[in-house]
C-alpha cells in the first residue's frame, strides 16, 4: 500500500492527478485524510523534480540495424529514445487508466464505432512547426495502411476511416471496439510531421528531447527540447543519453562504475547479487509479457483435450518459477492474462501440480509413446532448463516428454507457428481484448496454438462492444476459463521486468507494461544532488 | 637495390602472390555469397520480427527483390563491389559505405594499438626468453604466457573490468568511443580492451619469436660468432634474428588479422562499436548485404595480411635477394 501511497503522492506532485483525487484514493487505502494530505506534502517536497544534468542508462536490445522510423519493430534502447523524442496520442498509466497527451479528449458514440479525439493545440514540433490534426490522421493512415511494414498495422486493422473535423479527428471503426483508446497507446505511434510520410526515420517528433546524437546499436543522445508542451511533467535532465549494452555482465559492470545512472534487464540469476551493491536499487515489476508452451490444438496427439489438461497439470510451475526465474515473476495459469491487465479476472482457480490427476487424464486421453517438445533459449530465456524440469515432472505423471534444442538461429521462422509443441514468448499487450485477438481468436494473425472455439470468438467479439465494465470482466472471465481448460497454451509463469537505478535517480515509477518505466525512464526522471 | 631485383625471381614471387590473393579473394566472394543464402530463416521476416504481419513479410519481400534468381544478385553484387558500391542495407536502408566506414575506423584504431603494444612487447619478451633459455626468467615469461593464452578472453576481460574498472575504478568498464571524442579521451577508453587483446595473442607471438630463433641458435654461424667471443645478446639480435624474421613475421600477420576480425567477443565484453558487433547484429537480422559486405573485408584483410607475410618472407630470404 505504501508503496501505491508514494506513486500517487508522485503524480500529484508531477500535476497528473488532483489533490481532491489523491486525498479520495488515499482514503480508500485506510488513510485518514489529515494524515494524507501531510504525506502529500512530504512528498511534494521530497519529489520536486531536479532539473539539469545528464541522464544516463545501459540498455539491453539495440542493433546497429535500429532505426529512427517509429514504424519499424525495436527493443529496449529505440523504444526509449522514441518516448524522448517523440509524442503520441494516448499513454496508459501504471494503474491502466488513460492519460491524455496529444489528445485531449477522447469520447465514442453509443455503438463504440465512431471515436472522436480532441487534437490539443499549441504543440509544437522540434522543427518549431505546430501539431495539427492533419498530422496526426497521416500518421494513423501511414501505419494502418495495408502495404504498411508498421509493428502497429495489427492493432490499427479495425479502423474503416480515419478524417479531420476542425480540430478533431475522427476514427470510424469497422466494428465497434470499446478499446480503442488503448489501442492509441501502441509505442509505435509517435506522431510525427505528416505522419512521417516524407521522412519516417528524421527523429522529428513533439517529445521532450531532440536528437542529437544516433548511432544505431551503439548510443543515442539528446538535448532538451524548450518547447516541449509539458516540460513541468517529463524532460527534466538537460540531456539523455543511451548506451547499447547488449552483454548483461557489461550492464551491470558500467552501472556498478557508475558510467550510467540505471540499466534494465537485470538476469533473475544475479539480481541479488547486484542487490548488494551500495547505492544500487533493484526495480522490479510484474509485467503482461510470459513464457508459454504451445501445443496445436488441431493436430495429433494435442487435439484431443484429455492429452492438453494432463500436460497442463504435469507442470510443476512453482518449481519452474524458483529455479528459472528465481521468484522474480508470477505463476501463469493457463492463459495469457495476468492482474497487470485491466479487467483481470482474478477469480479463476490457480492451476497446481498434479500428476495423479494428469496421469489420469493422460490415461484416458489413449495416447502412448514419447511426446517431442522443441526449445531454445530464444524462445525465452532459461527455456532449455525449463524443458527439462517440465521432462521430469512430466515423468512423475507417467508422460515421457522428448525434449529437442532447437538451434536459435531461425527458432521463430523454422519452430515457431511451424511445430506442434514448442516454447516460445508472448510480450503481451495492453487489454485482454488485444492479447486475445493477436493469438486466440480462431482468425488470429499468430494463433499460434491453432485454437479454434467459436463460443471464445463469440465472447471476444460481445466483450469488444461491451460498455458496462462489470459484465465485460465477467465475459472475459468466462474467456479465460475457456482457453484456460481447452486452449493449447501452457502458461508456467509471467516474467518480471527487472531494471537498476542508483539511489540518487529519482522519479522512477515502475510500469507493468514495459521496462525502463515503459520506456520513459529517461524522460521522466531526474538526478538527485 | 633497385638493380638487384631486376630480372630476379623475386619481383616475379611477389606478383604471383598478389595474383594468388586476388584470385582467393573472388573465391571468397563466391563463398561468402553462397553461405549468405543458406543462412536458415527469412530476409523479410526477420527485418519485420517475429510480430510481423504475412502481409508486411510479403510487401518486403517483393520491394527486396528476394525473389529474383541468386546467380543474378551474385553478379549484381560483385559489380557493384568492383564499382566501389557496396549496395545499401536491407533493414536500415542506408548506403553500407556511411555506417560501416566508421565501424571499420574504430577496429582498425583498437587493433593497432593492440598491435602497437603487443607486437614490440612479444618480441622483446621473446629475445630475452632465449638469451635466458632454460633458466627461471625464460620459464617466467613462458609461464605468464601460457597461462594467460590458456583462458578464454572474456574472462580476461571480466577480470580486468572487476578489478581495474569496478574496484580500482582507473579505467572505464564500457569502451563507447565516438567521432569527435578527445583523442585522450579515446585513449583511456580503451586502455581496458588493448591490455585484454594484448594478453590473449601475446604468448602465441612470443613463443614463436623465441622458438625461431632457437632454431636458427643451433645453426654454424651462431657457434661461430660465439667463439669469436661477441655477447650472447649481440648473437641474438644481430645474428640469429634476422635469420628468423620470416616465421615471425608469419605470427605477428596472423594475430594481426585476428586483432581484425576475430574480437567480436572482446567489442561486446566492453561494448566497443567495432565491425565484430555490426557483423554480428546484421547476421541476426539476415542483413544479407552488410554481411556480405563485411565478410569481403574480413576476407581481404586476412588475405593481404598474409600477402604481407608471403612478401616479407621471401624478402627475408637472402637466397631470392641475391640470386646467382
Amino acid at each position: 500500500m505504501s508503496q501505491e501511497l508514494d506513486y500517487l503522492s508522485c503524480r500529484v506532485v508531477a500535476g497528473r492527478m488532483s489533490r481532491r483525487e489523491f486525498l479520495g484514493r488515499a482514503t480508500a487505502l485506510g488513510m485518514s485524510a489529515a494524515f494524507a494530505n501531510s504525506l502529500l506534502a512530504g512528498a511534494a517536497e521530497a519529489q520536486a523534480p531536479r532539473k539539469g544534468g545528464i541522464l544516463k542508462a545501459g540498455l539491453q536490445g539495440g542493433g546497429a540495424t535500429d532505426s529512427l522510423d517509429p514504424a519499424l519493430p525495436a527493443g529496449a534502447p529505440p523504444i526509449a529514445f522514441g518516448r524522448c523524442w517523440g509524442e503520441v496520442l494516448i499513454e496508459v498509466t501504471p494503474d491502466n487508466r488513460i492519460e491524455y497527451r496529444i489528445a485531449q479528449e477522447i469520447g465514442s458514440s453509443k455503438d463504440a464505432k465512431t471515436w472522436t479525439l480532441k487534437i490539443r493545440k499549441d504543440i509544437p514540433f522540434h522543427n518549431g512547426k505546430e501539431v495539427t490534426p492533419q498530422d496526426v490522421v497521416a500518421t494513423l493512415e501511414r501505419h494502418s495502411n495495408k502495404e504498411s511494414k508498421s509493428g502497429a498495422l495489427g492493432v490499427l486493422r479495425g479502423i474503416e476511416t480515419i478524417r479531420v473535423d476542425g480540430g478533431d479527428v475522427i476514427i470510424t471503426l469497422k466494428e465497434p471496439n470499446v478499446e480503442l483508446p488503448y489501442l492509441m497507446t501502441d509505442y509505435h505511434l509517435i506522431i510525427q510531421p505528416n505522419g512521417g510520410k516524407d521522412a519516417p526515420a528524421a527523429g522529428i517528433g513533439a517529445g521532450p528531447y531532440k536528437v542529437t546524437v544516433n548511432e544505431p546499436g551503439v548510443r543515442h543522445g539528446g538535448e532538451k527540447f524548450k518547447d516541449y508542451w509539458q516540460g513541468d511533467n517529463l524532460g527534466h535532465a538537460d540531456q539523455i543519453e543511451i548506451i547499447v549494452i547488449n552483454d548483461a555482465t557489461a550492464r551491470i559492470s558500467a552501472l556498478q562504475g557508475k558510467q550510467v545512472h540505471m540499466i534494465n534487464r537485470v538476469e533473475p540469476k544475479v539480481v541479488d547479487l547486484v542487490k548488494r551493491v551500495p547505492g544500487v536499487t533493484i526495480q522490479n515489476v510484474t509485467g503482461r509479457g510470459c513464457y508459454l508452451f504451445n501445443m496445436f490444438c488441431d493436430t495429433p496427439p494435442f487435439n484431443n483435450v484429455d492429452l492438453r489438461i494432463a500436460l497442463k497439470l504435469a507442470l510443476d510451475r512453482e518449481q519452474m518459477l524458483d529455479k528459472i526465474l528465481r521468484g522474480y515473476g508470477s505463476l501463469g495459469n493457463d492463459f495469457p492474462i495476468n492482474n497487470a491487465y485491466p479487467l483481470f479476472p482474478d477469480d479463476v482457480e490457480q492451476r497446481t501440480f498434479d500428476p495423479d490427476k494428469a496421469k489420469f487424464h493422460y490415461q484416458k486421453s489413449g495416447h502412448s509413446g514419447p511426446i517431442l517438445l522443441r526449445t531454445s533459449d530464444l524462445a525465452f530465456p532459461g527455456a532449455v532448463d525449463a524443458a527439462q524440469l517440465y521432462q521430469q515432472s512430466c515423468a512423475k505423471a507417467g508422460i515421457t516428454l522428448e525434449v529437442k534444442r532447437e538451434p536459435g538461429d531461425g527458432y521463430w521462422t523454422e519452430v515457431w507457428q511451424k511445430q506442434p509443441f514448442y516454447a516460445s514468448y508472448w510480450t503481451g499487450r495492453s487489454t485482454q481484448d488485444q492479447m486475445y485477438s493477436s493469438a486466440y481468436l480462431s482468425t488470429a494473425e499468430w494463433n499460434d496454438t491453432h485454437f479454434f472455439n467459436d463460443k471464445f470468438d463469440k465472447l471476444l467479439k460481445e466483450a469488444r462492444a461491451e460498455l458496462d465494465q462489470e459484465k465485460r470482466k465477467n465475459l472475459y472471465r468466462e474467456m479465460a476459463n475457456i482457453v484456460r481448460d481447452e486452449g493449447g497454451v501452457i502458461v508456467p509463469f509471467f516474467n518480471q521486468f527487472i531494471d537498476a537505478t542508483w539511489s540518487g535517480v529519482k522519479g522512477f515509477v515502475k510500469h507493468p507494461a514495459r521496462d525502463m518505466c515503459n520506456g520513459y525512464a529517461l524522460a521522466q526522471c531526474w538526478i538527485e544532488a | 637495390m633497385k638493380g638487384a631485383f631486376r630480372g630476379s625471381p623475386v619481383l616475379k614471387l611477389v606478383a604471383q602472390r598478389i595474383a594468388l590473393g586476388i584470385f582467393l579473394l573472388f573465391a571468397v566472394s563466391v563463398l561468402i555469397f553462397a553461405g549468405t543464402q543458406i543462412l536458415p530463416g527469412d530476409v523479410a521476416q526477420s527485418i519485420l520480427g517475429q510480430s510481423a504481419t504475412p502481409e508486411a513479410v510479403a510487401n518486403l519481400r517483393q520491394e527486396l527483390g528476394l525473389n529474383d534468381p541468386a546467380y543474378m544478385r551474385y553478379f549484381q553484387w560483385v559489380g557493384g563491389v568492383l564499382t566501389g558500391d557496396l549496395g545499401k542495407a536491407l533493414t536500415t536502408r542506408q548506403e553500407i559505405t556511411v555506417t560501416l566506414m566508421p565501424r571499420l575506423w574504430n577496429t582498425l584504431f583498437l587493433a593497432f594499438w593492440a598491435a602497437a603494444v603487443s607486437i614490440p612487447l612479444s618480441i622483446i619478451l621473446g629475445l630475452i626468453a632465449v638469451r635466458f633459455r632454460n633458466g627461471p626468467v625464460d620459464k617466467a615469461i613462458s609461464g605468464f604466457a601460457l597461462a594467460s593464452t590458456s583462458l578464454p578472453e572474456f574472462f580476461i576481460g571480466y577480470l580486468l573490468i572487476l578489478f581495474l574498472a569496478v574496484k580500482l575504478q582507473w579505467f572505464p568498464s564500457i569502451s563507447t568511443v565516438y567521432d569527435g571524442m578527445p583523442f585522450l579521451e579515446k585513449l583511456k577508453a580503451i586502455v581496458l580492451p588493448v591490455i585484454a587483446l594484448v594478453i590473449v595473442v601475446l604468448a602465441h607471438m612470443m613463443r614463436m619469436t623465441r622458438a625461431a630463433i632457437l632454431n636458427v641458435m643451433q645453426s654454424a654461424y651462431i657457434e661461430t660468432a660465439e667463439l669469436k667471443g661477441l655477447s650472447a645478446l649481440d648473437i641474438i639480435c644481430k645474428h640469429a634474428f634476422p635469420n628468423a624474421i620470416a616465421p615471425i613475421v608469419n605470427v605477428v600477420m596472423l594475430n594481426m588479422a585476428y586483432l581484425v576480425v576475430g574480437v567480436v567477443v572482446i567489442e561486446v565484453i566492453f561494448v566497443y562499436p567495432g565491425m565484430g558487433q555490426y557483423l554480428v547484429d546484421h547476421v541476426v537480422k539476415r542483413d544479407v548485404p552488410v554481411v556480405q559486405a563485411v565478410g569481403l573485408i574480413f576476407a581481404a584483410v586476412y588475405i593481404g595480411l598474409n600477402i604481407v607475410a608471403d612478401v616479407a618472407a621471401i624478402l627475408a630470404n637472402p637466397r631470392l635477394r641475391h640470386p646467382k
